[in-house]
């Protein structure tokens, strides 16, 4: 891999993708690309190993798959050395489960990759629909924007921050909405959730490049897309 | 009312209880019609039902039924079986599309006696609808992602068929070849036949629903798989396509004329055709019946407006826009999003499509999720114009041709609007 391209690494994507979680990944190398930041993206499978890269992505999976992605990474190690070299990793629904250290799937408790200091397990009722809150003030963030359809319940130790304050949907327990602990951060906002939050991109960006600002680009569109989403859920 | 009590013949071999409900089902439908509430096909099986909740099984017994499920194309292929299979007689069918139970209560109550049936079945009523119709045949379309927010897991939903198929053994399956969650549906089902209609999307098979080993594609041969652990391998298909022609399970190629555009309309004809040939029909003499088919409940339907010919397509998951892109013509091209209830609330999965088919055309967007999908034409690098409605689009569009292609509440709402010109 050229070391002058930021690298973004899509976490075995035929274990760990539903709901459009390829955006995410899309979107990075899109928002990277507009500051002249060359990029290389590159899918993982589950029989190959994880090479070096600046950002690691994992999105959602059915039980069974999330299992196995759990095995395998525990067996590769490659993003517990990610982590250790402070590597940016951005995981959605059950990969933001597999971060911490236990998760339920087919009615069994798994080890997780106990990569921050969080647990899961399931809630009484599915949480579906639009998700929202105020991140923590000490991202810089604006209002959190997204779509949640998950089973879990995540309880968040003394180790990580929640990423928002719920004011619409579960999140991980109605009140707190994700973690995040030094460049790792996981949220229940599924697929694509840089869509609606671009600002949440660039940060990841930031991390990863380790740039303070990065230069203005064009967001007519997310912007409309904020604000029309934010609207019709009460959060504008 | 009392008229139409009486002259329905055909149902002095029902019970009367039941014969009463096929009578109320009927008129209520008709009732709804006249009232200008849509077609009239749920209200009317749904009063039908509350009446005799078995009704459907009185009114589907003593006719040969053909069931058709799967995540797309179902619509079409019910359409294309119903004609191919007016060939041996006369066929009820839901062709508007209500594929729930009251749906099919309904249609069979209005065709009155036939020898065939031909229902279209939502995928989680299958189980149900099979129980209480006792279908000769079953078709078995392809199973992939499709309103996230609330429907099963793909890997459920073919759990739930293959269990139901192995409690009624009796019944002849016809599967694709090509969809892994097919062939594990089926599962060691013992009398089925196997199609072969390629299968574009593929994101919903990469791990093997047997095992959750990996899912190896052939090099060489496109449209071989087998999971990585053995246990299910693609088996080998009896009817094939090719271009624009149907091979039957004899070698016999069968060259079609269809209205109805692409290569996925190609592969839903083979597998109405391969359905009415294990009911009995000479393939020769159905295959034309296809060419006879103009639009499926508005789909495909092209309509002359302003100068320009628009011509409408339904897409409503990831693997039908797929399919929606290799139909359309190079033309100007609207897309329209909304995300109501009958869409799923969940835009997600515009992210799961690849729109770059597209660059090159002129793309013009509206309906209610429209920022939606702005942003992932953005990153998609697809350059578009948005607009406020469909009469704008119209305006907006150079006279000749304009693609229309829409997921379902968007193309209601523009079939509306068009019906409402025309
Ligand atoms: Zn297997």
């Amino acid at each position: 891999m050229s070391s002058s391209a930021l690298q973004i690494v899509w976490v075995y994507p035929d274990l760990l993708s539903t709901y459009g979680d390829r955006g995410n990944m899309l979107i990075l190398a899109h928002r990277a690309r507009a500051r002249g930041i060359p990029v290389q993206t590159h899918e993982i499978h589950v029989n190959e190993a994880l090479p070096e890269g600046d950002i690691y992505l994992m999105g959602g999976g059915e039980d069974g798959p999330q299992a196995l992605a759990a095995e395998r990474l525990l067996a590769d190690r490659g993003l517990h050395r990610a982590v250790d070299r402070r590597a940016v990793v951005f995981a959605v629904c059950a990969g933001y489960q597999l971060l911490g250290s236990s998760f339920f799937a087919k009615g069994a408790k798994f080890g997780g990759l106990d990569l921050i200091d969080i647990s899961s397990d399931r809630g009484e009722t599915r949480a579906v629909g639009e998700l929202g809150g105020e991140v923590d003030p000490a991202l810089g963030l604006p209002t959190l924007s997204g779509f949640e359809n998950h089973g879990g319940r995540t309880h968040l130790g003394p180790g990580v921050k929640p990423l928002a304050t719920v004011k619409t949907g579960i999140g991980n327990d109605g009140r707190t909405e994700g973690a995040w602990a030094g460049t790792v951060l996981g949220t229940y906002c599924h697929g694509p959730a840089l869509s609606r939050n671009p600002a949440l991109a660039d940060l990841l960006l930031r991390w990863a490049t380790g740039e303070e600002t990065l230069s203005d680009m064009d967001d007519t569109w997310p912007s409309r897309l904020r604000k029309e989403r934010l609207t019709a859920t009460g959060l504008a | 009312m009392t008229g139409n009590l009486s002259s329905v013949e055909d149902e002095k071999k029902l019970p009367l209880r039941a014969s009463l409900a096929a009578s109320v089902s009927r008129t209520a439908a008709a009732l709804s019609r006249a009232a200008g509430r849509g077609d009239g096909s749920v209200i009317g099986g749904k009063l039908g039902m509350m009446i005799d909740p078995d009704l459907l099984a009185h009114l589907a017994a003593g006719r040969k039924i053909a069931l058709v499920s799967g995540t797309n194309g179902k619509t079409t292929t019910t359409r294309f079986t119903t004609a191919a299979l007016s060939v041996l007689g006369d066929v009820a069918t839901n062709s508007f599309g209500a594929n729930m139970p009251t749906g099919h209560t309904s249609a069979l109550a209005r065709a009155g006696s036939t020898p065939f049936a031909v229902l279209e079945v939502d995928e989680h009523w299958l189980p149900k609808v099979i129980a209480a119709t006792d279908p000769k045949v079953v078709a078995l379309l392809n199973l992939s992602r499709d309103q996230l927010d609330r429907a099963k897991e793909v890997a459920m939903m073919a759990q739930l068929w293959r269990d139901t198929f192995a409690k009624h053994p009796g019944i002849h399956l016809v599967a694709n070849a090509d969809d892994p969650m097919i062939v594990y549906a089926v599962g060691a089902a013992p009398s089925v036949t196997w199609f072969s209609a390629g299968q574009r999307w593929r994101e919903d098979a990469h791990v093997c629903p047997a095992c959750g080993g990996h899912m190896e594609r052939g090099e060489a041969d496109d449209a071989h798989w087998q999971c990585s652990n053995g246990d299910l391998v693609r088996p080998t298909p009896q009817w094939t396509v090719d271009g624009n022609a149907v091979i039957d399970a004899s070698g016999t190629r069968h060259e079609l004329k269809l209205q109805l555009p692409g290569k996925v309309n190609v592969g839903n004809a083979a597998t109405a055709l391969a359905v009415t040939h294990y009911l009995g029909a000479d393939t020769a003499e159905a295959a034309p019946k296809l060419a006879e088919v103009a639009s499926v409940a508005g789909r495909y339907a092209q309509v002359e407006r302003d100068g320009r010919k628009i011509r409408l397509l339904l897409a409503k998951n990831p693997a039908s826009w797929l399919e929606a892109f290799d139909m359309a013509e190079d033309a100007p091209t609207l897309l329209a999003i909304n995300a109501r209830d009958p869409d799923g609330y969940d835009t997600s999965w515009l992210f799961d499509v690849d729109f770059s088919p597209l660059r090159g055309r002129q793309v013009l967007i509206t309906g209610e999720r429209a920022y939606d999908l702005a942003v992932r034409l953005e990153v998609n690098e697809v350059p578009f114009t948005h607009v406020a409605s469909f009469a704008r689009a119209v305006q907006t569009a150079p006279p000749g041709r304009l693609e229309v292609i829409a997921n379902y509440s968007a193309f209601q709402d523009i079939r509306a609007e068009l019906d409402r010109v025309v």
